[in-house]
């Protein structure tokens, strides 16, 4: 599963803030009051009997309330808050969990140059409660961190660095446990293993909201008989469903757009399904990145500059960013006004705005975007043509792009017509069939990650929705999505996908990523109107043959009844119709 | 009369041997048609009718028009069989008959009917002489006529048109072989059957020596050629009194006087040049004071329509004028608006007033 090196104590440091925050309004009302307290000799006193009293009054008020101001913890106020990391309700509950382990699954398989094998499990144990298990042949987790990992929240190795992969924060799992921790009591297990000779470990944990820590209820070394790999099982209540927001959906997606993972999975009705993989080369996994300049806000910026190593502006420029030369690190301090010896734990906040401003305003090469691994033209039509059956398919790579300093790529496919059938989701086709209007299907990915929920919300299918599609051949209704059998892919690659919450649902509206998509989709359509193009004139084609058939009799009849021709003369003419009819076709 | 019916079967063999021999050559047969619509009509007041400009569609044989041509050729062989079985078919059978081509039949007769109507362009006769008849009956008469006709056993019947008391003599599909006497100095084309039979009521064909029609809306291809030999016959001159509108002035009195733009290759059967418009024009709503309605939108299309395209409205200022007025009021009128002033105020007021201005009336 995901390894989560470093200890985070970013979120529970934003957390505080609120708190610390409120103690200082009551220290300055403080001020306010002792400020007041040299007025007018005659009114002095009995003033300022009033006054102490008030001010005793609100010290203890200050104190009391002081006492119930505490840092909250990140487990405590996600607990609080669970929506927004995709437990709203049981069925999106149980499907944002699969969905966690299994994105970690795959960011490690990758890591470790290991072709994935995915098995993910359902099980329900009473009427609202299911167990769900993910085992991967991933390269395992480290005895000492395995409690870390899926004990606690914000702890992990991706957020630390801009590399392209589908995990950002370290929320997920540890958030998926907790969340199965709240409503059923029960705690999560872990297997793990590292490498055919090492042990494997076996873990029970629970997550302590109060302190964010792991308590580990059971620890010991089992036999396990894999290579090696991660299993983690979750009890939660949960709802299983089907349909477009379920869990067989996404994991039929997920095989789309990981056409080199092999997946088994075995529904709550002890059905087996297996995704097999279609390309059979390991996925290189992209460099990680430094931000560039134009990426990083005010905020971040100064944290950074704490933060650093750097005892100088010029080297903390140099170092800590992508495409900052000397000369360019230079160039911003210039305009800055500050000078480049200036230790950046020193900057001030004025300096770090002055700072922020000169950076946007200098001209700065655009980021390196060899940190983008997208999924490639060949493998992505092979994951659609596995999971969609359709006579045409398309598939369109956009060059990367960069939006705000972060580099990113658009990936599009598209496939139209035959049984257009979701192969594996049989009850589904049954409802598409029978609705005459069908709606083209919009598959949405980010860093080939499923996305299920708010599409509406999301930049790609605003993108769509924008689009002329009746350019193509499709029926379109003002503001609707196009008619007709179609399936549309989108892939958004980036190190940093902008995502509009925290629960990865929906990319963000930047125009220039809304560009890119347009421009892939343009595209597949524009092969696609060939295709129906093409099609229209097979049919017509075929048409005019049946009429010739169908038309070439009665003339002859009609001929023969008029001229008094004999059977021989008819047969002859009709043989010569056919001929003048038949030329007459191929000279168009 | 056989000379013609000759003709006809000549013209099919013909046609049919050309496409037989262009075949034969490895040649794409083609058929040769007068294209049939307003704009390639001319209006000459000489002659009196819409006629055709000359204007042809060919109709060559390619895998595009293959069952338009089938089923030309076929109807052509129905027609040389009935022909020389001296037999006749209504439209509605000769569709129900092509039912028996196979693949070459029709689905609707709407599409028989135009390829009915190809085949009379391409010939330059009528339907008649192919030996389609219309089914659609239209026209009753009342009046000071006699009309001579034979019965099924070839007896020849006299019929008194004012004899049929309250009722009226209705005017049969094939008029060719009928003969008249009449002393009548006019003929009155009615539109309506309401404003018929007001005027049959108080007996106005008797008091003004007239023999009445009532068109019963666009007079069919039959009324038209009854119309048309009375007036030829007699030499006496048409009336039309219809609705205020511009259904009343161009579907109905256009075609009954000049034909219609659709069959202009029969025009010089069916039109009747003696025709005058004696109303309702836009002006008697004024004159009258009548009770009136607003324009359709379809009213205010077809005549902008008519001035814009239609070769007879362009060549008479006249109308021009009172199509110009009628959209400016944005009214049309009833014949039967008239009952407003009371319901003899037509025969009484209004027909003899008219009568006596009759070089007013609108061409």
């Amino acid at each position: 599963m995901a390894r989560k090196r470093k200890t985070d104590t970013k979120g529970q440091m934003l957390l505080s803030f609120g708190g610390s925050g409120k103690k200082k309004k009551v220290v300055a009302k403080k001020k306010t009051a002792a400020k007041r307290e040299p007025a007018s000799a005659s009114r002095r006193q009995s003033k300022a009997r009033n006054t102490h009293i008030k001010d005793e009054h609100i010290e203890a008020k200050a104190k009391a309330m002081g006492e119930r101001q505490r840092e909250i913890s990140v487990s405590e106020f996600f607990a609080k808050n669970r929506h927004l990391l995709g437990f709203d309700n049981p069925s999106k509950a149980l499907l944002t969990a699969v969905k966690e382990a299994v994105d970690n699954s795959l960011d490690a398989c990758e890591e470790a140059n290991i072709l994935p094998e995915i098995k993910v499990g359902i099980k329900q144990t009473s009427d609202n409660r299911y167990r769900i298990w993910v085992q991967d042949n991933g390269p395992g987790i480290v005895k000492e961190q395995i409690p870390h990992i899926f004990g606690r929240l914000l702890y992990g190795s991706k957020f630390h660095t801009l590399r392209m992969a589908r995990g950002q924060q370290g929320i997920g799992i540890s958030a998926a446990g907790m969340y199965g921790l709240l409503t059923t009591g029960k705690s999560v297990k872990i297997n793990s293993k590292t490498g055919p000779r090492s042990q494997a470990h076996h873990y029970e944990l629970r997550i302590d909201t109060k302190k964010n820590r792991p308590d580990i209820i059971k620890d010991e070394v089992i036999d396990w008989d894999v290579r090696s790999g991660t299993r983690v099982e979750i009890e939660m209540e949960a709802r299983y469903q089907r349909g477009r927001q379920s869990v067989d959906e996404y994991i039929t997606q997920t095989a789309i757009t990981n056409p080199h993972t092999r997946i088994r999975y075995i529904m709550p009705d002890g059905k087996e399904r297996i995704y097999e993989r279609s390309v059979k080369d390991i996925v290189i996994v992209p460099k990680s990145v430094k931000p560039h300049p134009y990426g990083v806000e005010l905020g971040v910026l100064m944290k950074m500059a704490k933060d650093t190593k750097n005892t100088t502006m010029a080297s903390f420029l140099c170092n800590e960013f992508s495409r900052v030369s000397s000369r360019v690190s230079q160039q911003i301090l210039d305009k800055a006004n500050i000078s480049s010896r200036t230790r950046p734990s020193r900057l001030s906040h004025a300096q770090a705005e002055k700072l922020y401003r000169a950076i946007n305003e200098t001209k700065i090469m655009a980021p390196s975007t060899n940190c983008i691994e997208p999924i490639g033209e060949e493998e992505l039509l092979k994951g659609l043509q596995q999971v969609v059956d359709a006579n045409f398919y398309t598939v369109c790579t956009r060059p990367p792009a960069v939006y705000r300093g972060n580099p990113f790529q658009i990936e599009a496919a598209l496939a139209y017509g035959g049984g257009h059938n979701n192969k594996t989701d049989e009850k589904d086709n049954k409802n598409n069939n029978g609705n005459e209007k069908e709606l083209m299907r919009v598959l949405r990915f980010a860093n080939r990650v499923p996305l299920l929920y708010q599409q509406s919300g999301c930049s790609i299918f605003k993108s769509i929705l924008q689009m002329n599609w009746r350019l193509y051949g499709l029926s379109q209704s003002r503001g609707a999505l196009p008619g007709g059998p179609v399936t549309v892919i989108v892939h958004i690659a980036s190190v940093w996908v902008p995502f509009t919450s925290e629960s990865k649902e929906a990319v963000a509206h930047y125009p220039e990523i809304i560009k890119e998509i347009k421009l892939a989709l343009a595209d597949c359509g524009r092969r696609l109107g060939r295709h129906l193009r093409g099609e229209k004139r097979r049919r017509d084609e075929a048409l005019k043959q049946s009429y010739i058939e169908k038309y070439i009799p009665a003339i002859g009849e009609a001929l023969r009844d008029i001229l008094a021709l004999k059977d021989r003369q008819v047969t002859s003419v009709l043989k010569n119709l056919e001929y003048v009819l038949e030329r007459s076709r191929s000279n168009k | 009369m056989v000379r013609r019916q000759v003709n006809v079967l000549k013209k099919i063999e013909d046609s049919a041997q050309d496409v037989y021999d262009k075949i034969d050559r490895h040649r794409k047969p083609k058929m040769k048609i007068p294209v049939r619509s307003l704009s390639n009509v001319m209006y000459r007041p000489k002659t009196g009718y819409l006629e055709l400009k000359g204007g042809i569609k060919e109709r060559t044989l390619t895998v595009n028009t293959v069952k338009t041509f089938a089923q030309t050729l076929k109807m052509m062989s129905l027609s040389k069989e009935l022909i020389e079985k001296d037999d006749m078919a209504t439209k509605r059978e000769a569709y129900y008959i092509s039912k028996n081509w196979a693949e070459a039949a029709f689905k609707e007769q709407p599409e028989s009917d135009t390829v009915m109507e190809d085949i009379e362009a391409m010939f330059g006769t009528i339907r008649e002489q192919l030996r389609f008849v219309p089914e659609e009956k239209g026209g009753e008469i009342a009046g000071r006529l006699i009309v001579v006709d034979h019965d099924s056993k070839g007896k020849k019947i006299e019929i008194d048109c004012n004899r049929f008391g309250s009722g009226a003599y209705s005017i049969p599909i094939d008029v060719e072989n009928l003969d008249f006497r009449s002393r009548a100095k006019f003929i009155l084309a009615i539109e309506t059957a309401g404003m018929f039979q007001r005027l049959h009521k108080y007996s106005y064909w008797d008091q003004n020596n007239c023999i009445m029609i009532s068109l019963g809306g666009v007079p069919t291809r039959a009324c038209r050629r009854f119309i048309r030999r009375l007036s030829d016959k007699f030499k006496i001159p048409v009336y039309a009194f219809v609705d205020g509108d511009p259904y009343g002035y161009f579907n109905i009195y256009r075609t009954l006087k000049v034909g219609s733009g659709n069959a202009a290759h029969l025009n010089r059967f069916f039109c009747v040049p003696q025709a005058r418009f004696l109303g309702v024009t836009p002006q008697d709503v004024i004159d009258y004071k009548l009770p009136t309605h607003p324009l359709k939108e379809v009213d205010i299309k077809r005549a902008k329509d008519a001035l814009k395209n239609d070769p007879f409205v362009q060549h008479h200022k006249p109308w021009q004028k009172a199509i110009n007025q009628m959209l400016k009021a944005g009214v049309r009128v009833e014949q039967q608006a008239f009952a407003k002033h009371g319901l003899d105020f037509v025969v009484k007021e209004y027909l003899p007033t008219k009568l006596k201005t009759v070089k007013n009336f609108l061409p």
